[in-house]
């Protein structure tokens, strides 16, 4: 713990002798002398990450924020270099950002818009963050995204699956390298076809909010396009902790799969509830009964424990791939931490060297320049292959897995394991697709 | 029929919940005058009582296994509980899977301590203060509480599953003539709601039937002549936050199968128990066991597809939604005596 | 002054010279300094600390006065914004109609929720607000928001959207909330020395609005109506025998405090057009509560630093992380640095919950009468102090406050 050298203080105080006396006033409205938002003007730039760090996704918000220091260490040049090695992209050269040292802020997005638009303004208005990344849930995502788009900041939205983040609510400032829901169905069905048959009757239990809605639309979508039959759709509330009187009625309503759009909390219970009810047990309409879990993330699984056996469902990204990114981001983190990463602490990682290389090619800060390096950006060996940040939306399309609930899992960590990587081509949609319909990208905003 | 049935039975295993719960804070409120909003946290560090046990029973020693490789490619270190080692492998893996049963007798202790340092060393000094400075304080003590159970545990949820002989579940429907599948239900919910049933029978049977709390009640109805009696009441409602502590630990205890823990459980059930309490009449036992189990029914009921196409949001605000009605129209609770706390 | 006795001016000027000079007030660390972390003179938080003082003024109109412990208020704060928000999709930008509506609406909700609620007191009073409160969130989280009716826009909260009518907003207006053009997000900052200062216009503007309401709650508290209000406090039943009928003033002070909270509601939209559901939460509701109480119940000043004493917590002790003590403590020696560092952990960051709660009960035990106790008692020592000088120097004697 010797890494004192990387705060914003120093530099501040250098900084400050500069503007001795009284330096000239400068008003950050529509004219005014920076030419954006937080021009970084000392020998570093700040970053803002902002992630959940009390409430329900804690731990998660954790996980993000450990990976979002070593990628900070790897662009300062300290570590193995995790990743930098593995870029197609070569502008990181280890010394910072266009030679600036890379220092970070933090912030508690609480998992509420609010509280996460005040932490996201704070890091901008006092400490001068130049990009704010991170955050775990798409009501947050979209509420912190809008909110950098009023200010000029490029936001880098870490885990958030809803479609309506590079839909409706689409920022030209805003970029997702997480997928979707519409990739999540579209990369489960035919895993589902292949395992269960195109004769399958499906029951969703959905959490009534906007994430989950977006979600049980996708994979009703999805599925029927398949064959599926969808037999009932219903919300529960967000505040449920016990779902049985929702599981209760399935076995009865000729349904023999189901479908849990639910995420954190909701999933570990309303999974968990399932299984004492016995639902993967029975056999309903000669078949097995099987349930399905669109969106997984390890710490839900570990959440859940045994109960996800043989339970499928999608991911971004898992420590088990093995190209040559994730296994140098793995082979780093685990080093540093004693863990392997989970597939939102590598979304925020990832974001940051992304962040890091765009402002590199485009020779500066500004959120401007930022945008247009990124729209239309391919690249690889951040892992999940070949990657296309699409210009038109800025969502960005890469494998998207299909994992499985591991049966025999060898260690505490290894609790999923890959069933497929489903190729990109397959998840692509056009941007003016109905479930993204509505809402413009407008133009970037460099604030100031 | 069937469903209606199953219905009932998530209702009253919901209920099980309310009732244990807000059975102990009427206890408090009725003997101690004291509105405590770290109830809820109670019921927590129970559950997290038997998440320790759990982590206890399982502390293990390593040995390195060099045929195996761990995610980092260096050699698989196994580890083998303390217990296997000390009591056999069979017998060990047996006291581990009934490790929630265990944490019965390991947290009535650790419950009644709680509650008992609690009572002496913090809200002893409040019952002269308005509810208010009560509700802040107790509030206040609850997010400690949490808090630190966060930093040991974690924010993440944390599975402590039932002994494999009571998990699982049977079908009820066959049993009384129904077609099979038609009442499935889990094991440990069963298990639940007799236990909830046996600890609200003691509660009762203890304040019924022994002196001890013969004179509680009396002191519930009159502290001052039971006190000018010459009876230590004090120290006998000192016990009476213990026991309360304990009810609301157990509860938390036996929870953990039914949904994994997390350390703020607690906050999740608060604001509900207190409308439990409410509803059922402020002060009275026997409401607040009769409200807890008929708005867990109520809340099965409201969740049902039926329900919510008929009016959409109905399983949102079922709770509240009779909270008022009752508050409106028998503002002394389902079971309150007329003319106490009453307008 | 201003019909104030010499008391209450004072503490109007007080309270005006603070609000005004908060952006110095609140920056008393030159940025760059290690104790800059603790800085609150930013426009955001500047912003939160107004806005969350009146919604706490408001609720100790009620609370302090009538003792009605109101557990349901955050819901005339959510429907505030709501109704600000709209009027941003419907109109224009401009903040004045917004905030205008937000108070009616916040009235009116507020009117409706307190005839009801207010058939019922003491702890029955409280659940039923809080039943109330609990079912508009409940509903604007989700059924609210769905496709076909979408009034709130559930969990993302309700914004403005490019293709929103917006039928007033002319062509050259800013593109976010502005008062007759001068937008609220606009900031001066001045550069004194290693100092720097924002002055921000939306801060400006909530500050007058708070000085308008605390000078409104002032004269409230030293009414006949007030009084009345206090005497519902001491004993309503008293008061029914006399032949009053408390019910038109106790129901007057709710309506009042819930236009009280949607004003708060409305600013909040005005400062940052986006209304988030949770703002309407049961625990959203136990802020303000905790709020008033902590400040001091009853006392005029009490509620606004109980507000910003949470908000202070909330906002800055979340982003102190382990790097920034580090760079604290950088001066030890290593192994003591990370045992300091270590010791410190648990409080900070992601902790801070952990040290409110703590501070929720040290005041509360020790401080029965809230911060404004606190600031007695050290006045009292002081004056003690100073008066036993005087009596040393002139042999006069002061009478006890």
């Amino acid at each position: 713990m010797t890494n004192k050298s990387v705060t914003r203080r120093g530099v501040l105080k250098s900084g400050a002798v500069a503007g001795t006396g009284l330096a000239l006033p400068t008003i950050f409205t529509a004219s005014s002398a920076a030419a954006f938002t937080n021009e970084p003007t000392g020998a570093s730039v700040t970053l803002g990450f902002n992630v959940p760090q009390t409430g329900p996704y804690a731990e998660e918000g954790n996980d993000e924020l450990l990976a979002q220091q070593l990628a900070v260490e790897h662009l300062n040049g300290e570590g193995d270099g995790g990743c930098l090695n593995t870029f197609t992209s070569k502008a990181l050269q280890g010394n910072g950002i266009l030679g600036k040292k890379v220092e970070f802020v933090t912030g508690d997005t609480q998992t509420k818009s609010d509280a996460a638009r005040a932490s996201a303004k704070s890091m901008i208005e006092k400490d001068g963050a130049i990009m704010i990344n991170g955050g775990s849930s798409s009501g947050v995502a979209v509420a912190v995204q809008g909110l950098c788009q009023e200010a000029g900041v490029i936001f880098m939205a870490g885990l958030t699956h809803a479609n309506d983040t590079t839909g409706k609510d689409k920022k030209a400032n805003g970029f997702r390298h997480f997928f979707n829901a519409y990739m999540s169905g579209a990369a489960l069905a035919p895993v589902l076809a292949a395992e269960m048959g195109k004769e399958r009757r499906a029951y969703h239990l959905t959490a009534d909010y906007n994430w989950g809605w977006t979600q049980e639309e996708s994979i009703v979508a999805s599925t029927e396009a398949l064959g599926w039959e969808t037999v009932n759709t219903v919300k529960t509330p967000l505040a449920s902790t016990d779902f049985s009187s929702y599981i209760a009625p399935v076995l009865n309503s000729g349904a023999d799969v189901l479908v849990l759009n639910h995420y954190g909390g909701n999933m570990v219970n309303s999974l968990t509830n399932a299984i004492q009810f016995g639902l993967l047990d029975k056999v309903a309409n000669g078949k097995d009964f099987k349930i399905v879990v669109p969106l997984y993330s390890e710490l839900m699984a570990a959440g859940a424990g045994e109960n996800i056996k043989g339970v499928l469902g999608s991911m971004n990204w898992n420590w088990q791939l093995q190209d040559e990114g994730t296994k140098a981001f793995v082979k780093s983190f685990g080093e540093k931490y004693g863990k392997p990463p989970s597939n939102s602490a590598q979304t925020c990682y990832a974001q940051v060297l992304l962040y890091a290389d765009a402002c590199e090619r485009a020779g500066t800060f500004n959120p401007c320049g930022i945008v247009e390096a990124l729209e239309d950006f391919e690249f690889d060996g951040l892992g999940n292959g070949p990657t296309w940040y699409r210009g038109a939306d800025h969502q960005c399309f890469k494998d998207v897995l299909v994992v499985r609930g591991n049966e025999n899992p060898t260690n505490e960590y290894d609790t999923l394991e890959i069933v497929e990587i489903t190729p990109r081509a397959q998840v692509e949609y056009d941007p003016e697709h109905p479930m993204f319909a509505g809402g413009e990208l407008g133009k970037c905003n460099p604030g100031a | 029929m069937d469903a209606i049935l199953l219905q009932i039975l998530n209702g009253l295993d919901k209920g099980s919940a309310y009732a244990l719960i807000a059975l102990g804070l009427t206890l408090i409120f009725g003997t101690l005058g004291v509105v405590n909003f770290a109830h809820g946290a109670l019921f927590m560090i129970g559950a997290f009582c038997a998440v320790t046990l759990q982590k206890l029973l399982n502390l293990s020693f390593e040995t390195v296994d060099e045929s195996q490789k761990d995610f980092l490619g260096n050699p698989l270190k196994v580890e083998t509980p303390y217990v296997e080692a000390w009591f056999g492998p069979e017998v060990g893996a047996t006291i581990i899977d009934w490790s929630v049963p265990l944490a019965i007798l390991f947290a009535i202790p650790i419950m009644l301590l709680v509650g008992y340092v609690m009572e002496r060393g913090l809200i002893k000094h409040f019952y002269k203060r308005p509810h208010a400075d009560q509700i802040l304080v107790t509030f206040g003590l609850a997010i400690v509480l949490q808090e630190i159970v966060k930093y040991f545990f974690g924010a993440n949820p944390i599975q402590t599953p039932p002994p494999d002989a009571l998990s699982g579940s049977v079908d009820l429907g066959i049993m009384v003539g129904f077609d099979p599948n038609a009442i499935i239900y889990p094991i440990w919910r069963l298990v639940y709601f007799g236990f909830a049933v046996g600890i609200i029978g003691a509660v009762f049977s203890f304040l019924q039937f022994t002196t001890f709390g013969m004179v509680v009640r009396a002191g519930m109805a009159d502290r001052e002549t039971v006190g000018l009696l010459g009876i230590n009441i004090d120290r006998r409602f000192t016990i009476m936050f213990g026991i309360a502590a304990a009810v609301a630990g157990l509860a938390g205890v036996m929870y953990g199968p039914l949904n994994p823990p997390n350390y703020h459980m607690g906050m999740d059930f608060l604001v509900l128990s207190f409308v439990v309490v409410v509803v059922g009449g402020m002060g009275s036992l026997p409401g607040a066991v009769l409200a807890g189990f008929l708005l867990g029914i109520l809340e099965s009921f409201a969740s049902t597809t039926w329900a919510t196409t008929t009016i959409p949001g109905i399983n949102q605000i079922i709770i509240y939604l009779v909270a008022i009605i009752v508050l409106l129209t028998r503002p002394r609770g389902l079971m309150g005596r007329k003319g106490v706390m009453e307008e | 002054m201003l019909g104030l006795n010499k008391k209450d001016t004072g503490l109007l000027i007080i309270v005006a010279i603070l609000t005004l000079l908060a952006p110095f007030i609140l920056n008393p660390f030159p940025e760059g300094s290690a104790m800059a972390q603790f800085n609150a003179g930013y426009p955001d938080l500047m912003q939160r600390f107004v806005i969350f003082g009146i919604f706490a003024i408001g609720f100790n109109i009620l609370f302090g006065l009538t003792g009605y412990l109101s557990f349901g208020h955050a819901a005339f704060l959510g429907v505030g914004s709501y109704s600000a928000v709209w009027m941003f999709k419907l109109l224009s930008y401009n903040i004045l109609p917004a905030i205008a509506l937000s108070v009616v609406v916040a009235g009116l909700f507020s009117l409706l929720i307190g005839f009801v609620s207010l058939r019922r007191s003491g702890i029955y009073f409280s659940i039923l607000t809080l039943a109330f409160a609990q079912m508009s969130f409940a509903l604007a989280y989700s059924v609210l928001s769905n496709p076909k009716f979408n009034l709130t826009n559930g969990e993302t909260g309700l914004q403005v959207y490019a293709d929103d009518p917006q039928i007033l907003q002319g062509a050259n207006a800013p593109d976010l909330p502005h008062l007759f053009g001068l937008p609220m997000r606009a900031t001066y900052t001045m550069d004194v020395g290693a100092w720097s200062f924002d002055f921000n216009a939306g801060y400006y503007l909530c500050a007058v609005v708070l000085m308008v309401v605390f000078y409104l709650s002032i004269r409230i508290f030293r009414s006949p109506f007030g009084m009345m209000l206090r005497a519902v406090k001491s004993n309503q039943q008293r008061m029914n025998y006399t032949g009053l009928n408390s019910k038109p003033y106790t129901l007057a002070a709710f309506v009042i405090s819930g236009m009280y909270a949607g004003l708060a509601g409305g600013l909040m939209a005005a400062m940052d057009p986006l209304a988030g559901a949770e703002r309407m939460q049961w625990t959203a509701s136990g802020e303000v509560v905790l709020m008033t109480i902590l400040g001091g119940t009853g006392t005029l000043i009490g509620p606004v630093l109980g507000a910003g004493f949470i908000k202070y917590f909330e906002n800055i002790f979340s982003k102190i992380n382990d790097n920034v003590l580090h760079s604290w403590f950088a001066f030890l020696p290593d192994g003591l640095e990370d045992a300091v560092v270590f010791v410190i952990h648990p409080f900070i960051g992601k902790g801070w919950h952990l040290t409110l709660g703590i501070l929720f009960m040290l005041v509360v035990i020790y401080l029965p009468g809230g911060l404004v106790e606190g600031g007695q008692r050290l006045l009292n020592r002081f004056k003690r102090k100073k008066s036993n000088t005087d009596d040393a120097t002139s042999g006069k004697t002061e009478p006890a406050e």
